[in-house]
């Protein structure tokens, strides 16, 4: 039993890490101690807009050529308006897919990153609607 | 409260009321597009009756409330998308539409979870229907939840511009009722029942005398509608003529009562099965009053029969005194336990049970009576105060009392609700992540 509960108070869930914008000398007091700066979020890193920010799991393997891989978390933003070449969340047909955004000539194509899949071309009579814009994809190496 | 403000000829007041359309439907459809243009229904607690329906359904000839076994035959033949309510989603969602209404006023009254009053006043250089329109499109494209918007010089008419914006396409999901020209038109067109605040029986009392619409009851005499309708009638016409009676209640005023009571997924015959469920409900309604900072005096605790289904009825209930006030989710399941053991009766088929938490003060005005233990008092707060943060961290029951019980792998307990047809919770959950090809 006490071994058991040993373990669990080894699990930390998160940990927070002061940034110190000094080199830190060691012995005491520390005259680190007036420079303790915010503690980095990552949040803050990679969502510029939380309430239009939702983060989505990859399921397949049509984005592998610009290292979106399956089970990689995508994080989409609904605010950010598609550019040319964009990675984005989009709806064909009832489906959601994440492609690259090629708008040439008022032409609008789905372009997979993978030769194994064929381009989306949207043409009149398809439901289609840019849901966000994929701005950053988190690829875990456990 | 705020005082109402005092309108004067610069800056006269604006007021928009957003809502979200079938909010619970467009939530379902903001993760699962090929339900646009589809008809879709949410179902209450436990899949009882029908909570939010889209236009579609609606024109289907579902009502709200109706219960899921009356509409069976509709659902099958038109194939109607039936949900269980998620709560987790449209609670996240609503907060996301929330913020993002934010960015375009310094003053807002969140007024439910899918509905908000917006503070336009000082905007009238600029064109309020414009300003309605692109409020909309921001909504609509960084949350993914459609919106109609109604804008009039009070709370009322802006309520009542809404549900116009609403009702016709033309509108293009905005109405602005600042004009006195379309106030007449709208107003005399709208049943004086569809008028905000005015239920069923204040209607019935005002066809009487002759009151149909609602042009009909801002023209009538004052007195007499305070007469009839007490001072809120009085307010109504007001509001209704363009006068701001009601003002924006931007701060949240704490609860004076805590109610937590759920229907059964399935008929529970023990003690046991009751105590286990309404540990449950104290936990919860204890984690609200805490939230808020409060101790409660007095916890009510009742149990209840179907009282739709033939068989043996029983209601009961016990009133608790907690004579210093407290907030420990350990001392109040602990109290409900022994009112349980008192109420219960065996036999019988219970259906529903509930808990309310009332005599609500703050928890620093804490009187103690010459008797009461003070360290016993801040032993409990600091152990609630533990257990709240671990369960803020670990996720909700990480730690609870002995008596909520421990789930079964094989089967839910009977008292737990059923939600049968609930989708993923994709933004509250890193299990429930929307997947995308």
């Amino acid at each position: 039993m006490p071994s058991s509960i040993k373990k669990k108070s080894a699990i930390k869930p998160s940990v927070r890490l002061p940034f110190f914008g000094c080199v830190v000398s060691c012995g005491f007091p520390s005259p680190a101690d007036d420079y303790i700066e915010k503690k980095l979020d990552l949040n803050e890193y990679l969502i510029d807009k939380p309430s239009a920010t939702f983060f989505v799991r990859v399921a397949g393997d049509s984005m592998i050529g610009v290292g979106i891989h399956p089970d990689d978390l995508l994080i989409v933003d609904r605010s950010k308006e598609p550019r040319n070449k964009s990675i984005v969340l989009a709806v064909v047909n009832g489906e959601f897919t994440v492609k690259r955004y090629i708008c040439r000539n008022s032409k609008i194509t789905l372009k997979a990153e993978n030769p194994a899949y064929q381009d989306i071309v949207i043409v009149e009579g398809m439901q289609f609607e840019v849901v966000g814009v994929c701005t950053n994809v988190i690829h875990s190496l456990k | 409260m705020s005082t109402p403000r005092v309108p004067s000829p610069a800056t006269p007041l604006v007021f928009a009321l957003v809502d979200g359309n079938s909010f619970y439907c467009s939530c379902e459809r903001v993760f699962n597009p090929s339900l646009n243009n589809q008809p879709v229904i949410v179902l209450s607690n436990n899949d009882g009756c029908a909570v939010s329906r889209s236009d579609e359904a609606k024109a289907l000839g579902i009502k709200m409330g109706d219960p899921l076994h009356l509409i069976k035959d509709i659902v099958k033949r038109n194939r109607v998308r039936v949900y269980s309510s998620n709560y987790a989603l449209y609670g996240d969602l609503s907060a996301r539409m929330m913020s993002t209404l934010a960015q375009f006023t310094p003053e807002m009254e969140v007024y439910s979870i899918d509905e908000a009053f917006l503070s336009l006043d000082g905007f009238g250089s600029r064109n309020l229907t414009e300003y309605a329109r692109e409020i909309r499109r921001v909504v609509r494209r960084d949350t993914g939840i459609p919106t109609a918007i109604g804008i009039g010089p009070t709370k009322v008419l802006a309520k009542v511009a809404n549900r116009v914006a609403k009702k016709k396409n033309k509108n293009d999901g905005v109405l602005n009722l600042c004009d006195p020209a379309t106030q007449e038109e709208v107003l005399h067109a709208l049943p004086v029942e569809d008028v905000w605040g005015i239920g069923a029986r204040s209607a019935a009392k005002l066809n009487r005398v002759g009151v149909r619409t609602a042009q009909q009851l801002r023209d009538a005499n004052l007195d007499a509608m305070q007469k009839l309708l007490t001072i809120i009638g009085r307010r109504i016409v007001l509001e209704l003529r363009g006068e701001s009676c009601l003002a924006l209640e931007m701060i949240q005023e704490d609860r004076k009562q805590i109610v937590c009571s759920k229907s059964f997924g399935r008929p529970v015959y023990t003690l046991s099965e009751l105590q286990e469920a309404v540990a449950n409900y104290v936990t919860r309604a204890c984690e609200k009053l805490r939230r808020q900072d409060g101790i409660c005096h007095t916890m009510s605790v009742f149990i209840q029969t179907n009282r739709f289904k033939d068989g043996p009825q029983y209601y009961n209930s016990r009133m608790i005194k907690m004579d210093a006030g407290t907030s420990s989710t350990v001392r109040l399941s602990a109290a409900a336990n022994r009112v349980l053991e008192q109420i219960f009766r065996e036999g019988v088929e219970y259906k529903k049970a509930g808990v309310i938490l009332s005599d609500i003060c703050p928890s620093a005005s804490i009187q103690f009576s010459l008797f009461d233990d003070q360290r016993q008092h801040s032993q409990d707060a600091k152990v609630m105060k533990v257990m709240d943060a671990i369960n803020a961290r670990m996720g909700r029951n990480t730690l609870k009392v002995g008596a909520c019980g421990s789930p079964s792998p094989s089967q839910a307990p009977a008292w737990e609700m059923q939600a049968k047809m609930r989708t993923p919770c994709y933004t509250t959950r890193w299990s429930d992540l929307l997947k995308v090809k």
